[in-house]
């Protein structure tokens, strides 16, 4: 694992929130993050089918979003979503790890563009997707 | 003709309490969240009692903006299910203790904004339904902390109705 690596998933570790829900960092680069949660039976939305609730895959992705603004190569000293618009495609398959991937892809002086994707084991079909604008704080000149 | 005598206040209250615990009992992730709800008559109130592993920043400290959108998202739901359930269990169509209850809708879309960040408090959030078909509802629903006026978050999400 890369230094950056190891950093990032010290930062994961020190959010409580991505902490309880069992967030690892997977990947990341300039820009771009992934990052997983593994099944957990807490966090069913209907106990019929086994399905994971909404709720839990919107903070993973958030979670990922605001990752990928953090590495983008301005170096943002810190960022807070402003909006994000999820599409749920299909229920995610019940006993598998999710995994969001997010693309900062643009950023301006104040704002940061996020699009993100969430994917269970099948990757071809992805559960949701998502798009965000967070707010960029620049480090001090 | 003879009017049939109102129920006794406490047979009502215990039917609707059973109904909205069984509702949202049937969500593990909402006892995760640690959230519950308040009811006045038919009207809801989603509570989200500050808990440490609420939080995203600790720096600042403020709430986990997945938190706060999975809050907003189960308050939303909630008021769906709930206010198609009201209308069934008050006419006798449904009764709270029966084995099959409704199946909950599907959230197709969800799109919050953060207006303002979350401290760490309690937070509320009330829904409204704008438009329920027979196959598409949308909702809104907007969440605050110490101040009603001011909301630290809102939404709307558009849901797949169960099938009747």
């Amino acid at each position: 694992m890369t230094d950056k690596m190891t950093q990032a998933q010290a930062m994961m570790q020190s959010l409580p929130h991505a902490r309880s829900l069992g967030m690892i960092v997977t990947a990341m680069s300039a820009g771009q993050a992934t990052i997983t949660m593994p099944y957990d039976p807490r966090l069913i939305g209907d106990p019929a089918t086994g399905v994971l609730h909404g709720g839990a895959i919107s903070a993973l992705m958030d979670t990922a979003s605001g990752a990928a603004v953090m590495c983008h190569p301005s170096a943002p000293a810190a960022t807070a979503t402003l909006d994000l618009r999820i599409d749920y495609m299909r229920p995610a398959t019940p006993g598998q790890a999710i995994t969001a991937r997010a693309v900062c892809h643009h950023v301006t002086r104040t704002v940061a563009f996020v699009r993100v994707t969430a994917t269970d084991a099948d990757e071809s079909r992805p559960v949701a997707m998502g798009t965000g604008t967070f707010t960029l704080e620049r480090p001090p000149a | 003709m003879t009017r049939k005598p109102p129920e006794p206040i406490e047979v009502v209250k215990s039917r609707r309490e059973a109904a909205l615990a069984r509702l949202v009992a049937g969500v593990p992730y909402i006892g995760f969240l640690g959230a519950g709800f308040d009811r006045r008559g038919d009207e809801l109130t989603a509570v989200l009692p500050f808990h440490p592993s609420l939080i995203g920043n600790p720096a600042i400290p403020a709430l986990h903006g997945g938190a706060t959108a999975a809050f907003l998202e189960v308050a939303a739901i909630i008021e769906l299910a709930w206010s198609s359930l009201w209308q069934d269990m008050e006419e006798g169509r449904i009764d709270p203790a029966a084995e099959t209850f409704p199946a909950l809708p599907k959230t197709i879309t969800f799109t919050v904004d953060y207006l303002r960040s979350g401290l760490p408090r309690d937070a509320y959030a009330r829904a409204m339904v704008t438009r329920r078909g027979r196959r598409f509802a949308t909702v809104q629903v907007e969440a605050w902390q110490d101040n009603r006026a001011k909301p630290f978050a809102q939404a709307t999400a558009h849901f797949l109705m169960p099938e009747p």
